[in-house]
């Protein structure tokens, strides 16, 4: 059997897992990212390239030691470096010395007919017909979409928690259920078992949590090794997070179809280029988590990103214009977790007092109509 | 006996010890150097702090912050843990009020807090670059052979400052041995460093905010005449200084341990006595998963009081 790994993107790794699995090939499942993955990526990658590169290249570089013989993964889409990433991997794989294959799949709209022969190059491996991989495919997806329900359950229910960790330990616990998992029988099963589970972590309904949006670019927002587990911190102080990117949304909205429209109009007045990456999106989800009530932003951007460059400097406009504030956190491997952490507790705690002051004075009827 | 409060500031380069009455009046503020010995400075701010103060003092709250503040949170047994960012803006409107701009150049970070009617409404902090804070000022000095204390003043007497390249430490320290090597005087360096870092201040943290007056200027870098006149000059306003800009910090934990405690009664604070006991920080790497955290142990005399660095949450369940 063919050993096959991938990327390692938050917890998609388990729907990718299943979905190589099945079709017949040996998963090596590369573990979260450590330290030491990074090291590794940065001891290869550009010294300028981003840590979502350096990131992805010491995971690759993690399971071919453990003897992958071939690498399934998705292209970025230019204009910015990410869309040659793929190819920057390979070449400096190779050089390494590894020998392995690699497919790097580029959204089929921008190429149906290399993106089928890919596939067919895939598959032919496999010795799946067609329709047996729709199956493949199908349950994948639902395990993926199941995993993003979880997760934005249980950042709903952790500022409720009343012992701290009880969430973290709960939805940790669905992992594994979701793991073993296979038939869509199962998932579905599995899907019913974890909501329980959650819904049964002990809540203190009394309290208040804020919510705050979270934009940037998605593998430091998919990523909790890379956003130093942003969403967990957030939550533990008492905030409900959103996140602009979750993986099966995205795939229908960006990577199946040209984007969200939407977001493209909203972000227009401010950003009228698709500069890249998500650049336009986290302009446009800004506006929409301030129409939206949100109390606030954080931007999540990758040192030398360029596409969240642009947007960094665009969003202090749209946080005056839409009164909602935003905190840009740069993001590359000398970031310390303590620094992060300072910055979102006094962040937490700027909303807090603001929205007190609001309230008050909303009390107050000084300000009618907020 | 007077009830009193206890701030503790414990930075990368200074920790501050500050203790207020009950309405805010500053008893006793010491600045001490932390030498990369947070615990040690900790505890001789204690020692020093205790033998100041009049014996009708008793302390009915303690709160710390800045980077070492959960370390010294637990060696103290604070009643409140906040970030720095906070901690500056409450004492900063305690002494101006009516503050809408607070610039805080610290040892390794510098920050700006914007302020609207009393209320935190942005704020930034240093990122990717520490150029632009008080280390860099002081390694400068130190290397012109110009004691810290004199560096202002030296800059004040600068005819012409000379220009050189701000944005990275490294950077500026050659481009200032190359001004030297020139044969600029050292005022002129002096100066022209001032301005240097002002400018990367400017450019980097204080980008995109709107800095309206009145503007505080704190943190140690605040003692510094020349960086002060270089802001005045860069933003064309008056810059106020605080009485305790050096201790602004540990003056706020203080003030939010009076409040906290006003909610809460009922001190958690150990007493002066925690500056005799031993502590010890060990750390170590967790094997449990791929994650590999750096867990670390803090032990009195033997004893663990607190633990932390856990990312699953295994390691956090001391005392329960």
């Amino acid at each position: 059997m063919k050993k096959v790994s991938f990327a390692h993107m938050g917890y998609s790794y388990l729907g990718f897992k299943q979905l190589v699995e099945d079709m017949g090939f040996e998963a090596i499942v590369p573990a979260n990212p450590s330290p030491a993955t990074l090291d590794l990526g940065v001891q290869y990658a550009p010294e300028f390239a981003c840590i979502p590169f350096k990131t992805v290249l010491g995971t690759y570089l993690e399971v071919l030691n453990r003897g992958a013989e071939m690498i399934i993964t998705s292209g970025g889409v230019g204009p910015c470096r990410a869309g040659l990433y793929g190819l920057l991997h390979e070449k400096i794989l190779r050089n390494l010395g590894y020998n392995f294959e690699i497919f790097i799949f580029d959204p089929p709209l921008t190429g149906l007919v290399p993106f089928f022969w890919k596939l067919r190059r895939v598959l032919k491996e496999t010795r799946l017909s067609w329709l047996a991989f729709i199956d493949v495919v199908r349950r994948a997806w639902a395990k993926l979409k199941l995993l993003d329900e979880l997760e934005q359950m249980a950042t709903a229910t952790r500022p409720y928690e009343i012992k701290r960790g009880a969430t973290t330990s709960a939805f940790n616990q669905c992992l594994e259920i979701v793991d073993r998992a296979r038939s869509s029988k199962e998932i579905a099963a599995a899907g019913e078992e974890c909501r329980q589970l959650l819904q049964s972590v002990p809540r203190d309904e009394e309290r208040r949590p804020l919510r705050i949006g979270i934009v940037g670019e998605i593998y430091v927002l998919l990523e909790p090794f890379m956003n130093l587990d942003i969403e967990k911190t957030l939550g533990e102080m008492g905030v409900i997070t959103n996140r602009s990117i979750y993986l099966t949304n995205y795939t229908t909205t960006d990577v199946l179809a040209h984007g969200t429209e939407d977001i493209r109009q909203i972000a227009h007045p401010y950003l009228n280029q698709f500069v890249g990456g998500h650049g336009q999106s986290s302009v446009g989800e800004t506006i929409l988590y301030a129409r939206n009530g949100f109390d606030g932003v954080v931007q999540l951007a990758p040192f030398t990103c360029i596409p969240e460059i642009v947007a960094k400097s665009i969003l202090p406009r749209v946080s005056r214009d839409f009164n909602i504030p935003v905190l840009s956190l740069t993001i590359d491997e000398q970031t310390g977790r303590a620094g992060v952490e300072t910055r979102l507790e006094a962040f937490v705690d700027l909303l807090r007092q603001r929205r007190e002051q609001m309230e008050a004075r909303s009390n107050a009827a000084l300000l009618p109509g907020y | 006996m007077q009830p009193c409060y206890l701030g503790i500031d414990v930075g990368s380069v200074s920790t501050n010890v500050v203790v207020i009455t009950a309405t805010g009046e500053v008893l006793s503020s010491l600045y001490l150097r932390t030498h990369g010995q947070p615990i040690q400075a900790v505890k001789e701010g204690l020692r020093q702090t205790k033998a100041a103060l009049p014996g009708d003092v008793e302390i009915a709250g303690a709160g710390t912050t800045g980077s070492g503040r959960t370390l010294a949170g637990a060696i103290i047994g604070a009643d409140i843990i906040k970030n720095e960012i906070t901690a500056h803006a409450v004492a900063s409107r305690q002494e101006v009020p009516e503050v809408q701009t607070i610039l805080e150049i610290g040892g390794q970070d510098s920050k700006i807090i914007i302020l609207r009617q009393g209320v935190v409404t942005d704020f930034a902090m240093n990122t990717v670059c520490a150029a632009g804070t008080g280390s860099f000022l002081d390694q400068q000095a130190a290397r012109l052979g110009i004691p810290i204390e004199h560096f202002g003043d030296l800059a004040l007497k600068s005819r012409n400052p000379v220009r050189i390249a701000g944005r990275c430490t490294v950077f500026a320290e050659s481009d200032m041995i190359h001004k030297q090597q020139m044969g600029h005087n050292t005022e002129d360096i002096v100066g022209g460093l001032c301005e240097a870092l002002v400018r990367n201040y400017l450019n980097n943290v204080a980008k995109g905010k709107e800095i309206l007056p009145p503007i505080v200027f704190q943190g140690g870098v605040a003692a510094n005449a020349g960086i002060r006149a270089a802001f005045a000059r860069a933003l064309q306003q008056e810059i106020i200084v605080p009485r305790h800009f050096a201790v602004m910090g540990a003056l706020g934990a203080a003030l939010l341990a009076r409040n906290y405690v006003a909610k809460h009664p009922g001190t958690k604070f150990k007493g002066f006595e925690v500056s005799e006991e031993d502590y010890q920080a060990r750390s170590f790497i967790c094997q449990g998963c791929s994650n590999l955290c750096e867990i670390v142990n803090i032990e009195a005399d033997g004893q663990l009081i607190a633990r932390w660095g856990s990312r699953c949450g295994k390691w956090d369940t001391l005392g329960e």
